[in-house]
């Protein structure tokens, strides 16, 4: 689950823990730790810091820098909307306007309820059956205009009306 | 006991690529694996693998079953009963199941006898599909490790002589002789040298490393283990980013095993021979597949690349010499070795050697990977094993080298594709995706595209990668979207040129090639968007409006029943009518019209 409550400082320690106190982990690290907490708090990424012997703002840089990083909470089901160019040009921009119709959410951002986030990535190698949308791990192919909003409602959510 | 081997025994291969599993091959496997499981009281003796990615993705679920050589397409659970009574038990054919010749209409067995397949050349794709990712046995039965046991009797400088004789070049972009590259390491004194394999696949519309990493990750580490060798290297990194779940699950086991069976560690095969490698994590930065960049990756840095008046080679990761080179120039080092350069130099062009897998993806019928000799012609790569374009629509433009590279237009459909060829027309070989375009494609919005995707991963060090890139997206943006003017196009011009001589590392100098290239072969495409205020494909939203052609349309309902906005209406078998408020421009019912009744205004 998202949110800032599910991610305790003990699970914190106990994933930065397995690495020994070196930079070069670092990545390794906040990547762990988003799998823990479905994104990067704040007490995360000072621990690391701790943990090897880094100023903060180093850490913090890391975490801006790559793009698979999100230093807010993601939404219960994670969409990842791939636009690479095989994507790009079977329409996945449609899905995107598609998405925002439905739920009012932009890249980058999470539904008021928790439940949805949005997030386009650059090419998931799945191109030969464009265009594509991750969620939550699940790999949907070919998906259409009409196609991702079948997907959405099959996710067992109430649509917000006021996007209808 | 039957052995493997034995024409008798049944191998069941499913393909568990990220394509198939998306299309539900998983639950293929599951099933065919439990019917044939030991109490299934089947008397045929089976065995069942999950393979990596066939790379005939369009046609996934695949499932091959051998000896008998019979290939199934779009295999659903439902399917599986009637393969065990009828394939299995009796060897016959589903005739259902299998690929239907869209030209002949005849029914094909075997993949061997598809075009597709029939035309390409496997070298870096050899094993995959045919061997289980996860399993060494079926490696070391399909000839693995050998190369490395003939690399023990070789001295260092026969193994450089061969892979320099072979004229293997770098096939992850630029095309640097691999030889060169490992000669240049092996010369610098000390014995503190890394090994590093680039799997950090950021070019949108390639993935062919993910599929050898999935599909065959022990030829990656016997590559690395051969180079060791020649190098003097004793620690090895594999970079591959976090997107690909499967590739690092596969990579991780393939590591597990080869240790636990003395291929990596301090004592390798008891010769005395000390070389492991270790698994980093990208994340998700395209930067990164630079190398400079990738190598202040690994040591936990920002990634950003450097200026490389002293190569890695000499000062690389954490200043020691250090050899990287992409996931596909690995799978060649075993061939190489096991089969000698002269094989190998005896494929492909006078300065490309060997094979190039492509990512043959876009408006094209058959999409996947595809692997041909350097010098095969983009027709026969696109028409003889793509089956050409999509709904028989016309052929644009084919984009190959990702963001670095640029779009080759139709005139150009002969072209022998080698690394210089490419380049010499405004592109270049990049990591190989070959990303075809129909008339449905606006060029300019593809410039757009690629601007966008650069300006978001250029890493900001040098200004005119970060502002040109930023400034030339503006002026193309405009273009797009009805606000262009006729000075831009020589201003885009202008800007490029100072980005391709001014920026410090490969990802600003090839920055402005999809415009350029563009713009050098689609100009008049630019001069509609600004002089007419037209997109003639369709794509550009505030630039274009959709009707529906009254003499083609058949009313078969089609896009009305998919439109998203409802803005199609007319009875059957009458022509449909668009109605341009609602109409949201999304391209869905152009894209879908089996008549080519939607037209563009």
């Amino acid at each position: 689950m998202a949110g800032e409550a599910s991610c305790f400082q003990a699970q914190i320690e106990s994933t930065i823990q397995n690495y020994p106190g070196e930079k070069r982990y670092v990545l390794a690290m906040m990547q762990d730790l988003q799998r823990k907490c479905n994104y990067l708090p704040r007490e995360g990424l000072e621990e690391i810091a701790r943990h090897v012997e880094t100023p903060f703002a180093r850490v913090y840089a890391m975490a801006t820098f790559y793009k698979a990083f999100s230093l807010v909470p993601r939404g219960q089901f994670h969409m990842k909307v791939c636009d690479g160019t095989a994507c790009h040009i079977k329409s996945s921009a449609v899905i995107i306007d598609q998405v925002y119709n439905t739920l009012g959410i932009k890249p980058g951002e999470t539904s008021g309820d928790g439940m949805f986030s949005l997030e386009t990535v650059n090419c998931i190698g799945a191109c030969a059956i464009a265009p594509v949308v991750v969620i939550n791990d699940k790999v949907y192919s070919k998906v259409s205009s009409s196609g991702i909003l079948e997907i959405i409602n099959a996710l067992g959510v109430n649509v917000d009306e006021d996007h209808q | 006991m039957k052995t493997i081997n034995d024409p008798e025994f049944k191998k069941i291969l499913v393909c568990c690529g990220t394509g198939c599993q998306a299309n539900g091959s998983m639950a293929v496997y599951k099933a065919l694996a439990s019917r044939l499981g030991p109490d299934s009281g089947i008397e045929v003796s089976t065995y069942t693998k999950a393979t990596g990615c066939n790379g005939w993705c369009e046609q996934g679920p695949l499932v091959k079953i051998l000896p008998d050589d019979i290939t199934y397409c779009h295999v659903e659970p439902k399917d599986v009963e009637e393969i065990i009574e009828k394939t299995i038990k009796q060897g016959e054919v589903v005739k259902k199941l299998l690929y239907r010749d869209p030209v002949t209409k005849k029914q094909v067995r075997s993949h061997h006898e598809i075009d597709f397949y029939r035309k390409q050349h496997k070298i870096a794709l050899r094993h995959i599909g045919e061997i289980d990712p996860a399993s060494l046995d079926d490696y070391l039965e399909a000839g693995g490790y050998q190369a490395l046991r003939k690399a023990f009797t070789m001295s260092p400088q026969d193994i450089l002589d061969e892979i320099k004789r072979s004229g293997l070049r770098g096939r992850g972009g630029a095309g640097f002789p691999t030889g060169i590259k490992w000669e240049s390491c092996a010369i610098q004194p000390g014995t503190d040298k890394y090994l590093v394999c680039n799997g950090d696949e950021g070019d949108p519309g390639a993935f062919m490393d993910r599929s050898i990493m999935e599909g065959d990750p022990h030829t990656i580490i016997e590559g690395m283990l051969i180079a060791s060798m020649a190098i003097g290297a004793h620690r090895g990194f594999i970079y591959v980013r976090d997107e690909y779940g499967l590739a690092i699950i596969n990579l991780n086991l393939a590591i597990r095993d080869a240790r636990a069976h003395g291929y990596l560690g301090m004592d390798i095969l008891e010769r005395g021979w000390a070389f492991d490698i270790e698994i980093v994590r990208g994340g998700g930065a395209f930067v990164c597949g630079e190398e400079t960049a990738l190598i202040t990756s690994i040591e936990g840095n920002v990634g950003e690349p450097r200026d490389k008046y002293v190569f890695p080679t000499e000062k690389g990761l954490w200043g020691k010499p250090t050899v990287i080179n992409n996931v596909e120039t690995w799978a060649n080092v075993p061939v190489i070795i096991q089969e000698g350069a002269e094989k190998f130099s005896s494929i492909g062009t006078e300065k490309s050697k060997g094979t190039k897998v492509f990512s043959l993806v876009g408006k094209v019928v058959n999409t996947g990977l595809v692997e041909v000799p350097m010098g095969t012609t983009l027709r026969e790569i696109i028409y003889d094993i793509g089956g050409g374009i999509l709904k028989g629509r016309g052929f644009k433009a084919v984009q190959t080298g990702g963001p670095s590279g640029g779009c080759i237009p139709a005139e150009l459909l002969d072209l022998q594709v080698d690394f210089d060829s490419l380049t010499s027309a405004g592109s270049m070989m990049g990591s190989g995706g070959l990303i075809v375009m129909d008339e449905h494609t606006c060029m300019v919005e593809v410039a757009r595209y690629y601007l966008n995707f650069l300006a978001g991963e250029s890493c900001g060090k040098c200004v005119p990668c970060r502002e040109g890139i930023s400034r030339m997206l503006e002026i193309v943006t405009g273009i797009c979207e009805g606000r262009g003017d006729s000075s831009d196009l020589s201003l885009l011009e202008e800007l490029g040129e100072t980005l391709q001589v001014a920026s410090s590392c490969a990802l600003g100098k090839t920055a402005p090639n999809p415009v350029l290239s563009t713009l050098r072969y689609f100009r008049e495409e630019y001069e509609s968007h600004i002089r007419e205020h037209r997109c003639p494909a369709g794509v550009c939203r505030s630039l274009t409006e959709f009707y529906v052609d009254p003499e083609l349309c058949n009313g078969c309902g089609l896009c009305v029943k998919n439109c998203p906005a409802g803005a199609i209406s007319g009875e059957k078998k009458e022509p449909h009518v668009i109605e341009q408020e609602i109409c949201i421009r999304c391209g869905d019912c152009f894209n879908r019209c089996n008549f080519q009744a939607v037209k563009v205004k």
